[in-house]
């Protein structure tokens, strides 16, 4: 088997090539392995050699062999595992996350663990304590965040596939700024057991992937109930292989007043031209109305910080990570918690601490709890009237490394269109929708086209997402060379 | 509007020590998103309940039945200072 053929293959091709013999599966995986070690991405912060990458993985299943990579926000045993935080720079976890354990029972052998914004806080991969993970299509350009090392490494040949998470956008928002197919799940469909936590009412893992069918194949590995996490319901039945090919009889709602101000011109036209390809198919566009959506990222950004602020009040150098001081009590605390999170991390507790702080509760995380229902309530009636709420997946394609670093709200402006579905708990993905350069000129860069579902309605969003993504016929060999050195 | 008071307060609640220049940022931050936050007076929440959580589940029970959980090697393998077979911290009173 040729390189340039097991570099052509996403996941399901490469099962089907092990399937049937054309390739081995050790010649799969040294092939990936050799790929990974020449990363010139920064996508990975940890990597596997043929015995590591194999440890706990079962040699049968529909994907043995397939190897893939995972998020470092992923426990696992025995393999480093840093949130990319200096906070657990060191830290080794004694246990396995349910997901990672999944994709293991299915025989798939782990690549290495990818780059990140620190404990999944940001939106540009910008905040790692290691570094930046950079663009495929550009090196000078963010892959987005914070699943940003699994998007680069996927973009950029380093890996077939791989594992997110996504709190209000870090999976589909990296996946469109590289090109790639992003999923975010229903909450509650994949456990979180043994993920890291970041905000625990939000957080979920998801697939980024090359195909949509890729996407249908991980997700049907990863979801179900797990006795580990008493939030986790699974989905019923399961996920089944997409092959629609038309979209008669579907309607897609466009919630035309959140796509206004502050979205890219390129943007909006292969927005636009996704929208004629939907008719083309047979699908229904209409307007619709989210009146609330446009206070998502206000809500988000008390909730989310809120949940972390708690969440994160565990790193207090006692049971693991790092220790700063052995002064006293109160000053190791401060210490080891100044010194091991970085800006946005620390920004994000101040930001909850405040919103949770008494005699600003009512005004801020009680108000944006119920800011958050109004939201729940927007989609619930548009679904009424709609199979799906389309959006474009951010408002601009890749931006410069440094470009947002001074602004925090400008950053937070990245996950416009991501962080109403990620409140409303309901599963949206991400899919190549063409190229576009930015406003101002530069490169061609991916632009994603997002398509949201009701809760636990995956295959029917995986089987339109499939019809889609046929019609668009999107193109990403040209940075599948972008990743190595 | 933050006031550096309160930028030490909040550090004080999260347990963080930060710098002068750390206070002094974050103030402009936090002042300048929470402006962008204060927006949400707009929304119409009379009588509306909160979301805490989107998935339709309550009491998820199981059995009260004691199984083994970590060994206590392994959990305190990761301890930054582990004696005795327990997690040893530094004394609450600074040592004068």
């Amino acid at each position: 088997m040729s390189r340039s053929e097991l570099l052509a293959a996403d996941g399901a091709a490469t099962a089907a090539l092990i399937a049937s013999g054309e390739a081995s599966a050790n010649e799969v995986l040294d092939f990936w392995l050799e790929r990974a070690g020449s990363d010139a991405l920064n996508g990975y912060l940890w990597r596997a050699d043929r015995e590591s990458a194999r440890r706990g993985v079962a040699a049968d299943g529909p994907l043995a062999g397939v190897p893939l990579a995972i998020k470092d926000i992923f426990c696992t045993e025995g393999v480093p595992t840093t949130a990319a935080s200096r906070m657990l720079e060191t830290y080794v976890p004694p246990y396995t996350a349910t997901a990672v354990g999944r994709v293991a029972g299915a025989g798939m052998p782990m690549l290495g663990k990818t780059n990140m914004d620190e404990f999944a806080m940001g939106s540009s991969n910008e905040n790692s304590a290691f570094g930046p993970s950079l663009n495929p299509w550009d090196h000078e350009r963010v892959p987005g965040g914070s699943s940003g090392g699994s998007a680069a490494v996927v973009a950029g040949g380093l890996a077939p596939w791989a594992l997110g998470t996504d709190t209000g956008g870090s999976i589909r928002q990296p996946a469109g700024f590289c090109g790639i197919v992003g999923l975010k799940p229903t909450y509650g469909s994949i456990s979180r057991f043994g993920m890291i936590a970041f905000a625990s009412s939000l957080d979920q893992c998801g697939p980024l992937t090359r195909s949509v069918t890729d996407a249908a194949l991980l997700l049907d590995v990863l979801q179900g109930r797990d006795r580990m996490d008493s939030t986790s319901v699974g989905i019923e039945g399961g996920i089944a292989r997409p092959s629609a090919e038309r979209l008669d009889g579907l309607t897609f709602g466009v919630p035309r007043g959140l796509i206004g101000e502050g979205i890219e011109g390129g943007v909006l036209a292969r927005f636009e031209e996704t929208l004629l390809k939907i008719a083309d198919l047979g699908g229904t566009i209409a307007d619709i109305e989210l009146p609330h959506a446009g206070h998502a990222i206000s809500a988000y950004y008390v909730l989310a910080p809120a949940e972390a602020s708690t969440n994160l009040s565990r790193y207090d150098g006692v049971r693991y990570g790092l220790r700063a001081s052995d002064e006293d009590l109160l000053s190791m605390y401060e210490v080891t918690r100044e010194e091991g999170f970085g800006p946005e991390v620390k920004r994000r507790i101040m930001l909850g601490t405040y919103a949770l702080s008494s005699g600003y509760y009512d005004a801020y995380y009680g108000r944006a709890q119920r800011v958050r229902t109004r939201i729940v309530e927007d989609f619930d009636r548009a679904f009424g009237d709609v199979d799906f709420v389309v959006t474009p997946t951010s408002p601009t394609v890749a931006f410069r490394l440094g470009e947002k670093t001074e602004d925090p709200w400008a950053m937070y402006q990245s996950d416009l269109f991501t962080v109403p579905m990620s409140l409303a708990g309901i599963p949206a993905i991400s899919i190549p929708a063409g190229l576009a350069r930015p406003d101002g000129g530069g490169p061609e860069l991916p632009v994603g086209f997002q398509i949201a579902a009701p809760a636990f309605a995956e295959q029917r969003l995986l089987d339109a997402s499939f019809a889609l993504e046929g019609a668009i016929g999107f193109d990403g060999t040209a940075a599948l060379e972008g990743g190595v050195a | 509007m933050i006031e550096r008071e309160q930028v030490l307060h909040v550090a004080r609640l999260s347990r963080l020590r930060l710098s002068e220049t750390e206070i002094d940022t974050l103030a402009g931050e936090l002042s300048s998103i929470l402006d962008h936050v204060d927006k949400l007076a707009e929304v119409d929440i009379e009588g509306v309940e909160p979301t805490s959580h989107v998935v339709p589940l309550e009491n998820v029970l199981r059995p009260d039945e004691p199984r083994p959980s970590l060994d206590r090697d392994v959990a305190l393998s990761q301890a930054p200072d582990p004696a005795d077979g327990a997690f040893r911290v530094p004394s609450p009173q600074a040592e004068s």
